[in-house]
């Protein structure tokens, strides 16, 4: 990847000098052994080893080291937990990681504005435990929750089963500090939901680390629901459980969760973390209602109705937080369960309109077939997000490749059918190239200019969601 | 002088060849829309117009900018959806694309999140007269820069919105309307943060000075009773509730979304809010002989300041709370007032996607 490597090597030099000078003692890691640890993020088919890491501990520390890196033209990229599965965290090779996991405190959470104003290190669900004690809760919960940073969420407008109600990241921030790549820090948005002037702050959320780094975000919180309802229906196929979300969507039911499993990812499941899913099933679809207990019984009856005609071989219903937590415990798990199928895999996240679903996935079956590869199907049905996950085995010469080609096919596919080349993964390194099957020369004309005008030097996370050469990088 | 455009092309054209440009949709917001001063030169979309895509079973709509939103609202309506934050100003002629433009959320923000949470994609003439395209059709995507976001409140100083994608809402069948007499705006302010804590999931929530609520719940017909059975008791002590009838309730809330209890001789301001700010925000406009209301459980601040009265002590209540706020009728008024955010990445988002400045300050 020659487009990604730094120029003037004296810049390397410098930028070491500068960044010994802060006096970060161990927190300044340059030994080969050390950096190894952060060659990658979860999509570990992509490794480069950077020059320096920080570990910062103070939003200082990193408006120290963007500045220092800025001096000297040496690009840095931000890393939250590193679980980016696109490849959003990968270091640049003479490039310097900031990592900000250290940066982990609530610094306020205000129970009569129903806002939090955290650390980008924050993990994400260590949000929703701090505001429990109010009745509260933050939203947004990607099945990476337990690890993931609000940073990296930011970064990348991360999502979760239950957005498909309650919105993504973006729809719960509402201000931060950021640090742009030159060393400026200022602030966006604010306390009110209802921004005045250019949303910057919806602007800043999705940019992938390209607009500078957050020190400091302001998100939203929402009451803990009072009543949960899940559904857990059992089909004979995938399209007869596409079938139902369809139905369910028609029907004027806003459900907060519609997740589908397929046979393979059920598998998976029951493999690794044994949720006790119904045996045999082709095809499973959670459903989860919530709100106030009135309003929840009414549409659970509705909701079972709807799958009685669907045509659901089983149904199992709960209201019971262990059954609930055990349901969404395959679900959840389901990325890294694949790991009992096959050593390796990559996992997709094109979205299609939701009422084509049932031709997505049959093409996906049908190209996988062609491919001669397995396909584990695991999505958010409610909004169209598939997250097809390739088995491979990196062993076998020539896997990877066509493990890739698969997965641009796939997109592709989603490009094709109106969607997007990605609901909630971004785009990061692995699919840079095909942001502009996507979007029109003009589109990423304008992305250029955009990126060009807040980072002249293009120093954040270099490389990433542009497409590389033609002068982007 | 004013460019009605029929056509995109004709905008990228006038965007290549001329400064000072301005866009105008339906004129509902003329403090916005209206040339602040000479030589100014109006690009009025109104007749870009027409639902360009709408899949009932897909939750999704694009159409044309300049679409009243009102035209939306009957095209949903026969499919039982709606755009449930009640756009405002939809009676005085208020387009799609002034709607993004202005930011303006009505009522049902409350519930299920304003304009920004509902913009899925757009289509606009940036700076360099280029079309470009931001977002997409589908409710999910976090493919490319978020242009759409971008837009929401952009008030045409960044480009020509040509078209906007949005995600839509089933409408609900049953609607539930209590007028609550807090005593007093502190005690309002009070009851408003404890309902909004609670689990009524309360639709729409707005705030009167006076200390009165207009609280809506809607939902399916048949657990609304049961609802307001256990919402009424749970009312904070020394609040009264009425439960108004439909046409009484219809009536307030179109009140409310056309914000049309503003009295004459005032400009109408839109201001950001929480409920901290409400008192002191209330004092300042008080004491100009204001009037206002707290939309969305208090989150936005609808003023009617005296239109000649200065907007100084506002401008100073505002960044007293780190608050900004825009002016929406009355004199030309392009300027925000207040805590405006930003700062140098606004600078520099404003200068790529206008590089030669063809739009108005
Ligand atoms: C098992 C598994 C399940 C997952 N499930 C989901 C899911 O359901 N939904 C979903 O959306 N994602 C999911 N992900 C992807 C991933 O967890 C998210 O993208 C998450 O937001 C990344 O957070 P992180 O802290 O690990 O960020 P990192 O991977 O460290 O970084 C992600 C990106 O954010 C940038 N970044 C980090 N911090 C900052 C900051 N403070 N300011 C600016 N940029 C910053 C980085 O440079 C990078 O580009 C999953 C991943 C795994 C491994």
């Amino acid at each position: 990847m020659e487009e990604e490597r730094v120029g003037a090597p004296e810049g390397r030099d410098r930028v070491l000098a500068d960044l010994r000078a802060l006096g970060l003692g161990e927190r300044l890691l340059t030994a080969p052994a050390e950096l190894a640890v952060f060659s990658s993020d979860a999509l570990t088919a992509f490794r480069q080893r950077p020059l320096a890491v920080v570990l910062a501990d103070t939003a200082e520390e990193v408006v120290a080291t963007v500045r220092a890196c800025h001096r000297h033209g040496v690009p840095f990229v931000a890393r939250g937990s590193g679980t980016s599965l696109s490849g959003g965290s990968l270091p640049l090779e003479g490039g310097v990681l900031i990592a900000l996991n250290r940066l982990n405190r609530i610094l306020r959470i205000d129970p009569r504005a129903r806002l939090a104003v955290v650390q980008p290190g924050v993990v994400n669900l260590e949000v929703s435990r701090a505001a429990a004690r109010y009745g509260l809760q933050y939203a947004p919960d990607p099945s990476s929750e337990s690890v993931c940073t609000i940073g990296g969420n930011v970064a990348f407008n991360s999502g979760g089963a239950h957005c498909l109600r309650h919105g993504m990241t973006a729809n719960h921030v509402l201000g931060m500090r950021v640090v742009l790549p030159d060393g400026e820090v200022v602030d966006l948005g604010g306390e009110s939901l209802e921004p005045v002037g250019p949303d910057w702050t919806g602007l800043f959320c999705g940019s992938e680390g390209l607009f500078g780094i957050a020190l400091e975000v302001t998100v939203r919180l929402v009451p803990v629901p009072e009543a949960v309802h899940t559904a857990l229906a059992v089909y004979d196929s995938l399209e007869a459980a596409g079938d139902a979300v369809s139905r369910i969507v028609a029907s004027g039911l806003l459900p907060v969760a519609l997740e589908i499993m397929d046979a393979l990812a059920i598998e998976a499941a029951e493999a690794s973390v044994k949720p006790g899913y119904p045996p045999g099933a082709a095809a499973l679809l959670i459903v989860e209602l919530e709100g106030g207990r009135e309003t929840v019984a009414a549409d659970a009856a509705r909701l079972a109705a709807l799958l009685r005609d669907s045509g659901a071989a089983h149904v199992r219903t709960t209201e019971d937080p262990g059954e609930r937590a055990l349901i969404w415990k395959g679900r959840k798990a389901a990325f890294s369960a694949v790991g009992w199928l096959a050593p390796d895999y990559l996992v997709q996240d094109g979205v299609v309109p939701r009422t084509r679903l049932g031709e997505a996935l049959a093409e996906i079956e049908r190209l996988a077939g062609a491919a001669g590869l397995r396909v584990a199907n695991v999505f958010h049905a409610g909004d169209g997000n598939l997250h097809p996950l390739i088995l491979f085995d990196g062993r076998e010469p020539g896997a990877l490749e066509r493990a890739e080609a698969l997965a641009g096919d796939i997109l592709r596919l989603c490009i094709r059918l109106g969607g997007s080349i990605t609901g909630e993964h971004g785009v990061g390194v692995e699919k840079r190239a095909h942001l502009p099957e996507m979007f029109g020369p003009d589109d990423m004309e304008l992305m250029g200019r955009l990126r060009d005008a807040v980072d002249p030097a293009r120093l954040a996370n270099r490389g990433k969601m542009l497409p590389v050469g033609d002068g982007w990088s | 002088m004013t460019l009605a455009a029929g056509h995109v092309d004709e905008i990228r054209e006038l965007v290549r060849s001329s400064t000072g440009l301005l866009p105008r949709g339906g004129g509902s917001k003329p403090a916005l829309s209206a040339p602040p001063h000479d030589g100014v030169v109006t690009v009025d979309v109104s007749g870009l117009r027409g639902i360009v895509a709408y899949d009932p079973a897909e939750l999704t709509l694009t159409a044309r900018a300049g679409t009243p939103v009102a035209e939306l609202d009957a095209a949903l309506a026969e499919h039982g959806q709606h755009l449930p934050f009640d756009p405002p100003l939809a009676r005085a002629g208020a387009t799609l694309g002034g709607v993004v433009a202005a930011a303006t959320s009505g009522p049902g923000a409350l519930r299920s999140g304003g304009v920004r949470d509902f913009v899925i994609g757009v289509r606009i003439v940036d700076g360099t007269g280029r079309l470009v395209s931001g977002g997409g059709r589908v409710v999910k995507n976090a493919a490319g820069f978020d242009l759409p976001k971008l837009m929401v409140g952009s008030r045409g100083r960044l480009g020509v919105i040509v078209e906007v994608s949005l995600k839509v809402f089933p409408r609900p069948r049953a609607a539930a309307t209590l007028e609550i007499a807090a005593g007093g705006l502190d005690a309002a302010v009070a009851a408003a943060t404890e309902l909004s804590a609670g689990p009524w999931e309360l639709d729409a929530l707005e705030l009167h000075p006076d200390g009165r609520l207009l609280a809506r719940l809607a939902g399916d017909p048949e657990p609304m009773e049961a609802r307001l059975a256990r919402l009424v008791p749970a009312l904070p002590a020394g609040a009264t509730a009425r439960r108004l009838a439909a046409g009484e309730a219809d009536a307030r809330w179109r009140e409310a979304a056309d914000l049309a209890w503003r009295p004459g001789g005032t400009r109408l301001v839109r201001a950001a809010c929480t409920p901290a700010a409400i008192a002191p925000l209330w004092a300042a406009v008080a004491a100009a002989g204001g009037d206002a209301r707290f939309g969305r459980g208090g989150a936005v601040a609808w003023i009617a300041w005296p239109d000649d009265a200065p907007l100084d002590p506002l401008d100073a209540a505002l960044r007293e709370h780190g608050l900004a706020a825009c002016a929406l009728t009355g004199a030309p008024a392009p300027d925000l007032l207040g805590a405006v955010r930003g700062g140098a990445f606004a600078q520099r988002v404003r200068a790529a996607l206008d590089p030669d400045r063809r739009f108005l300050d």
